[in-house]
């Protein structure tokens, strides 16, 4: 559905610097998917975001959308392609000095929606995000988390085949986020748009994604499916990432003492295996104690992953028995050292 | 009091009449070319190549009349007015002079107006393939209406002051009736009642702006 190939984009600057923004791209996002993109600040996401609808046309490579590349049209073809790419942004973007009503009402007028059709058009998407009450209302009247509905209904009334989300959530709270992400969800998968989204929070990626890239300094370093990535990060920001949403505070100090009676391994569980007791079962089983340092669980789009970070204390023979049994469990399991623990 | 209306009433009624007609054409006048420069000068000022010599230009002509003060203005426009309206003389000779003295200034208030308005709803409107003519109109004006409006205030004040010179080519107004009866034939009361007119209609003028301008903010 949308194809990016080779982007580059450099940014000339006043004083004859260039930055270079995005280092020969490619990003393929498949019909009916929900497509983030997760990277630092600075990395390149909005850029490459905009280069989809070439709000900022990239200095080479090729944007395609259903097979056409946009970098070759005319003026007029682009409007008419864009017209059918919705995109929300981190701030609204709404008219303040329109209703909500009018804030959906006039770009359907604008790009030529007959009068016949625009209320019905304005009612009909208010309703999908839940703000039929608030026709007349002003922006400023409302919250955030109501402005990114209205801006999302906006972008919905064209009936777009794409929504692009340029960090849509950043400015709201947890709840809020997760109210907004839920409407994501659910655009997808009843009006079977396809979404595009940037973003610099793992929990946007984990609650809705079904793929990732993972951004830096303007290249894509790892891409694949979210369970995939969560589990088996390769490159070391996709590892940071994931790590940040197992928080975990252990002294260096203490990993190190703990070091002298026994492993910490992190265990990392997917699916069904994060569901088992899987470690009481082998403190009973094997002639070892264990101890919980640190854990957590989340649920992914498709199913729970979870990490654990445990002491085992016992012979070094029962230990490694017990590692065994875990892997056979399908848990998997690494031990960490106090000279790599990043905590 | 009687004998002053009836002595000066008509006078200063008629000058009032000839401030009002000359600061409205004049107004009129200075929005329609003044507001369009505005948006020129936002819209050429982070470009390249045309748009780049576009800005300049505009920004160096605009700069140049804007150093002028009117009253060397009027006197060096006399044949450029002659030429354009026929005439350099009475209210019609000094529309020119008038409009080509706000415009700029207008120009310039509009310009701070405009770029006030948020970039990323310009944004949105270009991503949703938006002729960028319909944005210019829907989106960058009617959101910068509020500021646009104190603008046309801060603007009109000055045109009334600029129309007080107009008496220098037989235009009349209060400014006029002021210098010619109150200054050069002595009577005092005279100009004091045209301060007390003018005082009156700048504060009527910036109170409507100011009420016109909150209304159009919506929030
Ligand atoms: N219009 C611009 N002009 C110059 N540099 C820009 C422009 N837009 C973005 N950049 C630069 O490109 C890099 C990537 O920016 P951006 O895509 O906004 O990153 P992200 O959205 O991931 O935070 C940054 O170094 C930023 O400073
Ligand atoms: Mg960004």
């Amino acid at each position: 559905m949308i194809t990016l190939e080779n982007i580059t984009k450099t940014f000339q600057t006043k004083k004859q610097t260039a930055v270079t923004a995005l280092n020969g791209v490619s990003l393929t996002v498949e019909k009916g998917e929900i497509y983030g993109v997760i990277g630092y600040s600075g990395a390149g996401k909005s850029t490459l975001i905009r280069c989809v609808n070439l709000l900022e046309p990239p200095t080479s490579g090729q944007v395609k959308i259903d097979g056409v590349d946009l970098t070759g049209l005319s003026k007029e073809a682009l409007r008419n392609v864009r017209q059918k790419i919705g995109m929300i942004f981190q701030g609204f973007n709404l008219l303040k000095t329109a209703t909500v009503y009018q804030n959906i009402a006039i770009p359907l007028k604008l790009t030529g929606v007959k009068e016949a059709d625009i209320d019905a058009r304005v009612k009909k998407y208010l309703k999908i995000v839940s703000l039929e009450d608030k026709h007349n209302v002003y922006p400023n009247q409302l919250s955030g988390g109501q402005k990114q509905r209205v801006a999302i209904a906006r972008a919905l009334s064209h009936e777009p085949e794409i929504l692009l989300s340029d960090e849509a959530t950043s400015a709201l709270d947890p709840d809020t986020t997760d109210q907004i992400l839920a409407l994501l969800h659910k655009i997808n998968q009843e009006l079977g748009i396809t979404i595009l989204l940037i973003t610099h929070e793992m929990h946007v990626i984990q609650q809705i994604c079904d793929r990732v890239a993972v951004m830096e300094n303007g290249d894509i370093v790892e891409q694949g499916k979210v369970i995939d990535v969560y589990t088996n990060p390769k490159h070391l920001t996709t590892q940071r990432f994931v790590d940040s949403i197992f928080p975990s505070q252990i002294p260096a100090s203490i990993i190190k003492d703990l070091e002298q009676q026994g492993p910490i391994i992190d265990l990392t569980f997917v699916g069904d295996a994060a569901d088992r007791p899987s470690l009481s079962v082998i403190s009973k089983k094997f002639a070892i104690e264990t101890n919980i340092l640190s854990g957590n669980i989340v649920q992914l789009k498709e199913q729970p992953f979870g990490k654990l970070r445990a002491h085992i204390k016992g012979a070094a023979s029962e230990t490694n028995q017990a590692i065994d049994y875990l892997k056979n469990q399908g848990v998997q399991v690494s031990e960490v050292k106090s000279i790599d623990s990043i905590y | 009091m009687t004998a002053f209306i009836e002595r000066w009433g008509s006078t200063i009624v008629e000058a009032t009449f000839a401030t009002f007609q000359m600061v409205t054409i004049s107004l009129v006048f200075s929005i329609i070319i003044g507001l369009p420069l505005g948006v020129l000068l936002v819209i050429t000022r982070t470009g390249t190549g045309n748009k780049r010599w576009t800005y300049r230009v505009l920004n160096i002509v605009i700069n140049t009349i804007r150093s002028i003060p009117f009253i060397i203005l009027l006197f060096a426009l006399l044949p450029f007015t002659r030429v354009l309206v026929g005439t350099s003389m009475g209210v019609r000779g000094v529309i020119v002079p008038l409009v080509i003295f706000t415009a700029p200034y207008l120009a310039r208030l509009m310009e701070s107006a405009l770029l006030e308005v948020d970039r990323g709803v310009i944004e949105a409107y270009q991503a949703m393939g938006i002729k960028p003519i319909q944005i210019v109109w829907h989106v960058m004006i009617r959101e910068a209406k509020p500021s646009i409006i104190l603008g046309v205030t801060i603007a009109l004040i000055g045109l009334i002051g600029a129309t007080a010179m107009a008496g220098l080519v037989g235009a009349g107004g209060l400014g006029d009736v002021a210098y010619r009866f109150g200054h050069v034939r002595y009577q005092p009361e005279v100009m004091y009642v045209t301060i007390v007119i003018l005082v009156i209609l700048i504060q009527l003028i910036q109170s409507l702006g100011n009420t016109m301008s909150a209304k159009a903010k919506k929030d």
